[in-house]
C-alpha cells in the first residue's frame, strides 16, 4: 500500500532535481531556429553545446584577467594563473586522480593519445611488441599505435566485438601476451554507444604487467569516471564533449608513468633551467605543456565541469539513459530501421541504417526538420565495415535533449521514408 | 518541405531507384575509383573511348541518391560525346550545383539542370559532383583513387 503513495512522490523529487526545462535555458544556442524550426540537437557525440556559465567564464577571462601564466609579478598574471591551475583542481576532482600533478592540459582526448604514444610508446615499444586495442575505437584510438607501430616495427592487435557491439573479454585477454606493452581502449563506442567494461580489462593487463590508456572522450560527458577506481594507467578527454569549449583537453596519467615518460614537445614552461649544453625539464605537469596555453580554453573546461557537477553526473547519466531508452523503443519501431549497436549496456549514442534510404538523404531531410544528427562513418571505420556497412545515421544525446526532441526525430524519419519512399 | 523538393527532383528519385548504366565494362575500357570520405559513398567508373569519342560509360557502387542519379543521368549524358565537350559539361554542371549559373541559364545542360537545386544545399554538392570528378580521373587514366575531400 505505501509503495504506491511513496512512488509518485519519489518521481516527483527526481522532476525537481533534475529539470530538463531549466536547464535548456542555460544554453543559449537552444534558441537558434534551424530552416524555420527550432533546434533540435543530436549530435552531441561530435560536440555538445555550451551553456553561458562557459560562454561567459571564457569572455570574463578576455575581459578582466588576461594575461600569461606562470611568470608575471603582475596581478593579472596571477589572476589568470589562480584561474587556470584553480581548473586542474577541478578536473583532479572530476576525475578522482591523486594528485593534480597527474592532469596534463592538451588540445582534445587526440592529443592525449599521441602525447602517450609518441613518449611512453617511443620509449616502451620496440620491434616484434604488440599494442592491443579493440574493433570498436575511435579512428584516435588506432592511428596514432599504427604510426607508432610503423616506425619501431611493432604489431597492432585488435580485440574483436560480437554482432550487439560488446567488447569479446575474453578475446582480449587471450590477445594480451608477454609482448603486449600497452592496452588503449575506449570507455564508450561513439559509434555503437556501448560501454566497455574498463575496469575488468585494466585487471586483466594489469595481472600481466601490461598498462591501460582509456580513451574517454565519449565516456566522460555521460559516465561518473573514477581513475582510481579504474586503475587504468592513462585517461584521457576532450573538453568539447562536455560543454566545454573545443581545442582544450586532459591526459590524465599515473604520476609514476609521467614522471618516466620523456617530455613531448619542447619549449617555454616546460623547462625549469636552459643553456646550450643541457636543459633540465620542469615537474609534472609542466613538463607536458610547452608554450602558452589554451587558458581561455582551460578556464573554459573548468567552468564545463563545474557545470556538470552542479547537475551531477548521476542525474545527467539517468536522463539521458531515459531519453536512449525511448530512442531506442520510438526509433527502433520504425518500419526499415536496423538499429547498430545493440550492447546491453550503452550510453548516449542511437546508431541505426534504413533499408533503402542512404544515411546521406536521411540526414538532409531530418536536417530541414531542424534535426541535426550525424550521419557517416563517425571516424570508426573499421566498425562500419565490421557491420558491413558505409554509414550510419547517428542520434547521440545530451543533458538538453528532450523526449518531445526524439519524437521531432522519429517523425523526421517517417517524413523521409513518404519523401524517398 | 517544397524547398527539398528542390533538390529531391522526381528526375532524381527516379533514377536514383533504377540507375540507368549500372554495370562493368569490359577490359577494353578504362576505370577509376572514387570515393567521399565523409559519408561513405564510393563509385566506380568505366568508360569506353572509339578515338576521341565516348562510345560506352557506366558505374558501379554505393551512394546516396544524388550520387546514384548524378552518376546515372551523367553516363547517359556523356554517351557519344567527345572528351572535350565532356570536359566542358563538367565544368557547367559543376557550376550549376555550386549555385554560380545562377543568372545565366545554360541551355546545353539539358537533363543535368534538375540538379540546380543542390546548390541549395552545400553539404550535398560533393554527392552531385563525385561521379563527375572519378568520370574525369577515368577519362585520364589515373590510377589513384579520386576523393572528395
Amino acid at each position: 500500500m505505501s509503495t504506491g503513495i511513496l512512488l509518485p512522490r519519489r518521481d516527483a523529487a527526481r522532476k525537481t532535481a533534475f529539470d530538463v526545462e531549466k536547464v535548456r535555458r542555460d544554453f543559449p544556442i537552444l534558441r537558434e531556429s534551424i530552416h524555420g524550426r527550432p533546434l533540435v540537437y543530436l549530435d552531441n557525440a561530435a560536440t555538445t553545446q555550451k551553456p553561458e556559465a562557459v560562454i561567459e567564464a571564457i569572455a570574463g577571462y578576455y575581459r578582466h584577467d588576461n594575461a600569461n601564466i606562470h611568470r608575471g609579478v603582475h596581478l593579472l598574471s596571477q589572476r589568470a594563473t589562480r584561474e587556470y591551475e584553480q581548473a586542474r583542481g577541478r578536473v583532479r576532482k572530476f576525475l578522482n586522480a591523486r594528485k593534480t600533478t597527474e592532469i596534463v592540459f592538451v588540445r582534445g582526448a587526440t592529443e592525449a593519445i599521441n602525447l602517450v604514444a609518441q613518449t611512453y610508446g617511443r620509449t616502451n615499444v620496440g620491434r616484434g611488441d604488440e599494442v592491443l586495442i579493440s574493433a570498436m575505437e575511435h579512428h584516435s584510438n588506432i592511428v596514432p599505435w599504427q604510426m607508432l607501430c610503423q616506425e619501431k616495427g611493432a604489431v597492432l592487435r585488435v580485440a574483436p566485438i560480437n554482432d550487439a557491439g560488446e567488447l569479446l573479454v575474453d578475446e582480449l585477454e587471450k590477445l594480451l601476451s608477454p609482448r603486449t606493452k600497452l592496452v588503449a581502449i575506449t570507455h564508450l563506442s561513439n559509434a555503437l554507444g556501448s560501454i566497455v567494461p574498463v575496469r575488468e580489462v585494466v585487471s586483466l593487463a594489469h595481472a600481466k604487467n601490461v598498462p591501460v590508456l582509456v580513451d574517454g572522450a565519449q565516456a566522460a560527458p555521460h559516465l561518473p569516471v573514477d581513475v582510481q577506481d579504474l586503475d587504468c594507467d592513462f585517461y584521457a578527454f576532450s573538453g568539447h564533449k562536455i560543454y566545454g569549449p573545443t581545442g582544450i583537453g586532459v591526459l590524465y596519467g599515473k604520476a609514476e608513468f609521467l614522471e618516466a615518460m620523456p617530455p613531448w614537445q619542447g619549449g617555454g614552461d616546460m623547462i625549469s633551467s636552459v643553456t646550450f649544453e643541457k636543459t633540465r625539464y620542469n615537474k609534472l605537469p609542466y613538463k607536458f605543456e610547452a608554450g602558452t596555453p589554451d587558458i581561455a580554453g582551460v578556464i573554459g573546461l573548468g567552468a564545463a565541469i563545474g557545470y556538470v557537477e552542479r547537475i551531477g553526473l548521476n542525474a545527467i547519466a539517468e536522463h539521458e539513459d531515459r531519453l536512449l531508452k525511448y530512442a531506442t523503443d520510438r526509433v527502433g519501431s520504425i518500419g526499415g530501421v536496423r538499429l547498430i549497436g545493440t550492447a546491453a549496456k550503452k550510453a548516449g549514442v542511437l546508431s541505426f541504417a534504413m533499408e533503402h534510404i542512404h544515411p546521406h538523404d536521411l540526414g538532409s531531410i531530418l536536417d530541414h526538420e531542424g534535426v541535426a544528427v550525424r550521419t557517416g562513418h563517425h571516424c570508426a571505420q573499421p566498425v562500419m565495415d565490421r557491420f558491413h556497412l558505409p554509414a550510419t545515421v547517428r542520434a547521440s544525446f545530451a543533458l538538453y535533449n528532450t523526449a518531445a526532441e526524439i519524437d521531432a526525430l522519429a517523425e523526421g524519419i517517417e517524413k523521409a521514408k513518404r519523401f524517398l519512399g | 518541405m517544397a524547398d527539398l523538393r528542390e533538390m529531391y527532383q522526381e528526375a532524381i528519385l527516379e533514377h536514383a531507384k533504377s540507375p540507368r548504366n549500372f554495370r562493368a565494362l569490359g577490359a577494353d575500357s578504362r576505370k577509376a575509383e572514387g570515393f567521399n570520405p565523409l559519408c561513405g559513398d564510393h563509385c566506380t567508373v568505366y568508360v569506353k573511348l572509339k578515338g576521341d569519342v565516348i562510345e560506352d560509360v557506366s558505374f558501379q557502387g554505393s551512394g546516396c541518391a544524388i550520387s546514384r542519379a548524378s552518376a546515372s543521368m551523367m553516363t547517359q549524358t556523356l554517351k557519344g560525346k567527345s572528351s572535350r565537350e565532356a570536359e566542358n559539361l563538367f565544368e557547367n554542371f559543376h557550376r550549376t550545383v555550386t549555385g554560380q549559373n545562377a543568372a545565366q541559364k545554360k541551355p546545353e545542360l539539358g537533363k543535368l539542370e534538375v540538379f540546380a537545386g543542390v546548390s541549395e544545399f552545400p553539404a550535398r554538392v560533393k554527392c552531385a559532383t563525385l561521379p563527375w570528378h572519378t568520370f574525369q580521373a577515368a577519362l585520364h587514366g589515373e590510377h589513384e583513387p579520386v576523393t572528395t575531400e
